[in-house]
């Protein structure tokens, strides 16, 4: 890994499209690997990247996830256009979804998504207009502090 | 212990990917729920549900899953079963319920781990 190196890119996500779920992270998540970045780094990324993006495609018609790797750490930005979170308190309660049944049925909608993008991440913000859309924007440390 | 083991042991339908049952297995984890697997699985774990739809290769690949076995005989969609191909990830049915397939599996030695 060239460690002064840094490296950024952005994928489109569509709403509805669960043929490509896993798609953009899953991209991510290889790029990380061919850096050569700690596995645990990796597979937290994976994981909070992956949340994100199933988090737009299931409630959001488009968005887009743009990703930053320094030396230092991966920061993931994550925005959707519309239709945004009403209390993002009550959407950070681990059980706690909106989504509805034959979501659920798929086995999505468990209220764990954010909740487990949080536990992976170092830094995790998330702001929120009604109407206007929702913007995730989490870093994870590459560099043991 | 191997996938193969797995496939003998419980005489499981290999769906997908036969040449990847030299796998390991690390341990299991059943759920039907998509993130709590994010959550909680292990690499290499075998991984027990009744989801059939694509977006279960998708998190099997994600946390580097060694392979998924279906309860209940259930049918994997045609989708999913190119996916599963396409990324090397052997799907397996069984006829058993889960908690029969879960006790099963503990037996042979499986842990959550």
């Amino acid at each position: 890994m060239n460690a002064k190196k840094t490296i950024e890119g952005v994928f489109f996500l569509t709403g509805k499209d669960f043929a490509n779920v896993g798609v953009a992270s899953s991209e991510l998540k290889a790029i990380l690997e061919k850096m050569g970045i700690d596995h645990d780094i990796v597979r937290r990324a994976a994981i909070a990247s992956f949340e994100a993006e199933m988090n737009v495609i299931i409630y959001t018609p488009a968005g887009m996830m743009r990703y930053k790797i320094t030396p230092d750490h991966i920061k993931v930005i994550v925005e959707d256009i519309g239709p945004g979170i009403e209390d993002i308190e009550l959407a950070m309660t681990e059980g706690y979804s909106t989504a509805p049944d034959y979501i659920r049925e798929m086995g999505f909608g468990s209220g764990m998504g954010l909740p487990n993008i949080k536990k992976n991440t170092n830094e995790l913000k998330i702001s929120s207009k009604l109407g206007a859309g929702t913007t995730r924007e989490f870093v994870i440390n590459i560099k043991k502090e | 212990m191997k996938l193969q083991e797995l496939v003998d042991s419980l005489s499981l339908e290999v769906k997908t990917a036969p040449s990847n049952l030299t796998k390991e297995v690390t341990g299991g984890y059943v759920s039907d729920l998509l993130s709590d697997v994010i959550a909680n699985s292990k690499k290499g774990n075998i991984w027990i549900t009744l989801q059939t739809h694509q977006n279960i290769v998708a998190v099997a690949t994600l946390k580097d899953l060694s392979g998924i076995i279906l309860v209940n005989n259930r049918t994997p969609d045609a989708e999913t079963l190119k996916k599963a191909e396409d990324e090397g990830l052997p799907i397996l049915v069984s006829p058993l319920p889960a908690f029969e397939l879960v006790g099963r599996l503990y037996t042979l030695g499986l842990r959550c781990q």
